[in-house]
C-alpha cells in the first residue's frame, strides 16, 4: 500500500489497488467501520418485543441487536468475553438472556455478565480467583442510535449524534421515508457479490449508469437522465442522494443516446409497474447512501434498506430488508411486493447492477496500478440540479481519503 | 398401474419439462407449464418459516412469468451461464378437489464462463397442480431455497 501512488487531492482518478489491497481493507475496518461512524444494523421492527434479537454486522464485525426488558435497544459484539466464541448462531429469535454454549457464561440482554458456572469451584477445588469480578467481563457494547425505527451502531467511544452525523439535507430525505410511522417488515433478500464493497456505494452514487444500463428504468421512465433530477450531498460528501421524478415511455433527444430505451417493450401484466404517489413533493425515487454501510431505497412504492456487510476486499454481502408501514392497506402491500421484482438478486433492475459490480471487480483486480476516471459533470464536488454527473462518487472519495489518510 | 403411481409419473414429467425449459434455453416454454392465474414465488427459507410475504421473484400471473422471460431476452444484462436443475423426491402430498398438492427437492448447478460448476441453489418446491385440457399445470409453485444468501445474481428462475 505504502509504495502506491494516489496524488494528494486527486478525486477524478481512483486507483484500482484500493479495491483489492488487504492492508487497505484492514484500515477500512479500523477507521471507517470501526471509527466514528454510524453503521446500520437493522430495523427496530425486526426486534419488536423484549428479548427479540437479530444477528447483524458492523463492517465485517459480528454483532447482535437485542431489545432488553425495558424496551431499549442494545448492540453487543457477538463474541463471548471468555474465549471469543461467537455465541449467537441463530439469525434471529427471542431470548431471556444471552448464553455462550461453550462454558455457559451467561449475560443479560444488555450484555452484562450474570453467571459463570463453577466460578467458586467444586468441593473447594478450582474455580475463578477470589478477585474475579463479573463486572469486568461484559460483552463489548456498541453505541446505539435509533431514529424513526432505524437502528445504527458505532464502535467509537464518543460518536457524534446521528442527527449531526447525517446533516440537515440528508436528515430531511431520511425522514421523508422514515417519518415516524411504525414500519412493517415484508421480508429480506441477501446476496454475496464478488466485488469490493465500495463498488456498491459508487453504484448508488452514479446516476450516469442508471440512465444507460437499466432497460427497465429507462424504458419505463422510472429513472432517466432527461427527467427532473438532482444529486444532493451532506457537507462532507460522504452521504448522498439521487432524487428524480418519474416520466413517460416516450422517445426524446436524450433517449436517442440510450441504447437501453426500447419504445416497443410492453409488460403483459402491467400491475408490476402501477405506482401511486405516497410521499410529499415531486420526487418519485430517492436513493440515499448513508456512510458507510446503508442504502435507503425508495423507488416508486418499493422501500428497502440495503446493508453492506464486507467480506474481505473481494466480496461483500448485500442484505435487503423490504418494508412498508404498519398502516398500509392490502392494495399497497400488494403493490410493494410486486414492485420488489425490480430489486434484489433477481431484480429486473438490480440484476444488472450486481452483475456489473462483479464485472468491475474482475476487470480492475488484475490491474492495481490503473485507475478509474471520474470526470462526468466536472472535477468538483457539489450538489447538482441534474444527474449527468459523477460528483457524488468524487464526494465519497474526498471523505474516504480524509478518513483513511490516503 | 395404480392411479397414484400414474399421477406421480405425470408430476415427474411436469418437473422434467420445467427443468428442460429453464436448462435448455427454451425459456418461452416455461410459462406454458403454468395456468393463466398462476402464482410463482421464490422465497428464502428463513422468511418462509416466519411467514413474511416478500419474494425474491414474485409473479401473480402467467403474464408476469412471460414478462420475466421477455426481460431475460431483451432487458437484463448478465454474464452467460449454464444451469442444470436436479429435481428429486417428487411426491404427491394430497388431493384437494381439483388441486393436487405436491412437493419436490431441487438443486441447481451453475456454470459461469471460465469457472467450475458450483451448486447455485438447493431447496424445495411446494406446488399446487391442476389438470387443464388433460395436462397437469402449475397453479402455484413456491420455491423455498435453503441458503438465504444468493451467490451473485439470481438471473433465471429456480
Amino acid at each position: 500500500m505504502s509504495d502506491r501512488a494516489w496524488p494528494p487531492g486527486e478525486l477524478t482518478r481512483v486507483p484500482f489497488w484500493l479495491y483489492t489491497d488487504a492492508e487497505v481493507y484492514a484500515r477500512e475496518q479500523q477507521r471507517i467501520f470501526g471509527g466514528p461512524s454510524w453503521c446500520y444494523v437493522g430495523l427496530a421492527a425486526e426486534v419488536p418485543g423484549p428479548g427479540d434479537f437479530l444477528r447483524s454486522h458492523v463492517g465485517d464485525y459480528p454483532v447482535v441487536l437485542v431489545r432488553d426488558e425495558s424496551g431499549a435497544l442494545n448492540v453487543v459484539a457477538n463474541r463471548c468475553a471468555h474465549r471469543g466464541v461467537q455465541f449467537c448462531q441463530r439469525p434471529y429469535g427471542t431470548a431471556r438472556e444471552l448464553m455462550c454454549p461453550y462454558h455457559q457464561w451467561t449475560y443479560d440482554l444488555r450484555g452484562k455478565l450474570r453467571a459463570v458456572p463453577l466460578r467458586k469451584g467444586l468441593r473447594g477445588q478450582g474455580g475463578m480467583p477470589a478477585d474475579f469480578r463479573l463486572e469486568d467481563h461484559a460483552l463489548e457494547r456498541l453505541g446505539v442510535a435509533e431514529r424513526h425505527g432505524v437502528v445504527f451502531a458505532s464502535r467509537a467511544a464518543a460518536p457524534p449524534s446521528l442527527e449531526d452525523y447525517l446533516g440537515p439535507a440528508m436528515l430531511a430525505l431520511f425522514d421523508r421515508v422514515f417519518d415516524g410511522r411504525a414500519l412493517r417488515v415484508l421480508g429480506h433478500m441477501r446476496q454475496r457479490i464478488r466485488g469490493n464493497w465500495k463498488l456498491m456505494f459508487e453504484n448508488i452514487k452514479d446516476p450516469y449508469h442508471a440512465s444507460l444500463l437499466h432497460v427497465f428504468l429507462v424504458t419505463f421512465g422510472l429513472f432517466r437522465a432527461d427527467q427532473p433530477s438532482e444529486v444532493v450531498m451532506d457537507t462532507t460528501g460522504r452521504h448522498a442522494a439521487l432524487v428524480s421524478r418519474r416520466g413517460e415511455q416516450k422517445a426524446s433527444a436524450a433517449t436517442a443516446e440510450m441504447k437501453s430505451f426500447k419504445a416497443d417493450f410492453r409488460l403483459r401484466d402491467a400491475r408490476l409497474l402501477d405506482p401511486v404517489r405516497e410521499f410529499p413533493g415531486e420526487a418519485t425515487v430517492v436513493m440515499q447512501t448513508i456512510w458507510p454501510n446503508l442504502i435507503v431505497q425508495q423507488q416508486s412504492n418499493t422501500l428497502a434498506t440495503r446493508q453492506l456487510v464486507t467480506r474481505g476486499p473481494d466480496a461483500f454481502d448485500l442484505i435487503w430488508t423490504f418494508f412498508g408501514y404498519a398502516d398500509d392497506d392490502a392494495a399497497m402491500t400488494a403493490r410493494r411486493l410486486r414492485q420488489a421484482n425490480l430489486m434484489g438478486p433477481a431484480g429486473l433492475v438490480s440484476v444488472d447492477d450486481s452483475e456489473m459490480m462483479e464485472f468491475s471487480h474482475a476487470g480492475l483486480s488484475p490491474a492495481p496500478d490503473a485507475a478509474a476516471v471520474l470526470e462526468l459533470g466536472g472535477r468538483d464536488v457539489a450538489d447538482t440540479p441534474h444527474m449527468i454527473t459523477e460528483t457524488a462518487i468524487r464526494g465519497f472519495y474526498r471523505h474516504y481519503r480524509e478518513v483513511m489518510e490516503l | 398401474m395404480s392411479e397414484r403411481l400414474l399421477l406421480r409419473l405425470e408430476l415427474e414429467e411436469l418437473n422434467a419439462a420445467y427443468a428442460a425449459a429453464l436448462d435448455e434455453d427454451a425459456l418461452e416454454q416455461w410459462p406454458e407449464l403454468f395456468v393463466a392465474d398462476a402464482t410463482y414465488r421464490i422465497v428464502p427459507r428463513d422468511d418462509f418459516e416466519r411467514g413474511l410475504p416478500l419474494a425474491v421473484m414474485h409473479c401473480e400471473s402467467r403474464a408476469m412469468l412471460e414478462d420475466r422471460v421477455a426481460a431475460l431476452r431483451r432487458a437484463s444484462v448478465y454474464a452467460p451461464r449454464a444451469l442444470r436443475h436436479l429435481i428429486s423426491g417428487v411426491r404427491m402430498q394430497r388431493i384437494d378437489g381439483a388441486v393436487i398438492h405436491a412437493a419436490a427437492s431441487y438443486a441447481v448447478l451453475q456454470t459461469l464462463p471460465e469457472e467450475l460448476t458450483t451448486v447455485f441453489s438447493a431447496g424445495r418446491y411446494l406446488d399446487e397442480v391442476v389438470r387443464e385440457d388433460g395436462v397437469l399445470k402449475f397453479r402455484s409453485r413456491i420455491v423455498v431455497f435453503d441458503s438465504v444468501l444468493v451467490p451473485g445474481s439470481l438471473v433465471y428462475p429456480l
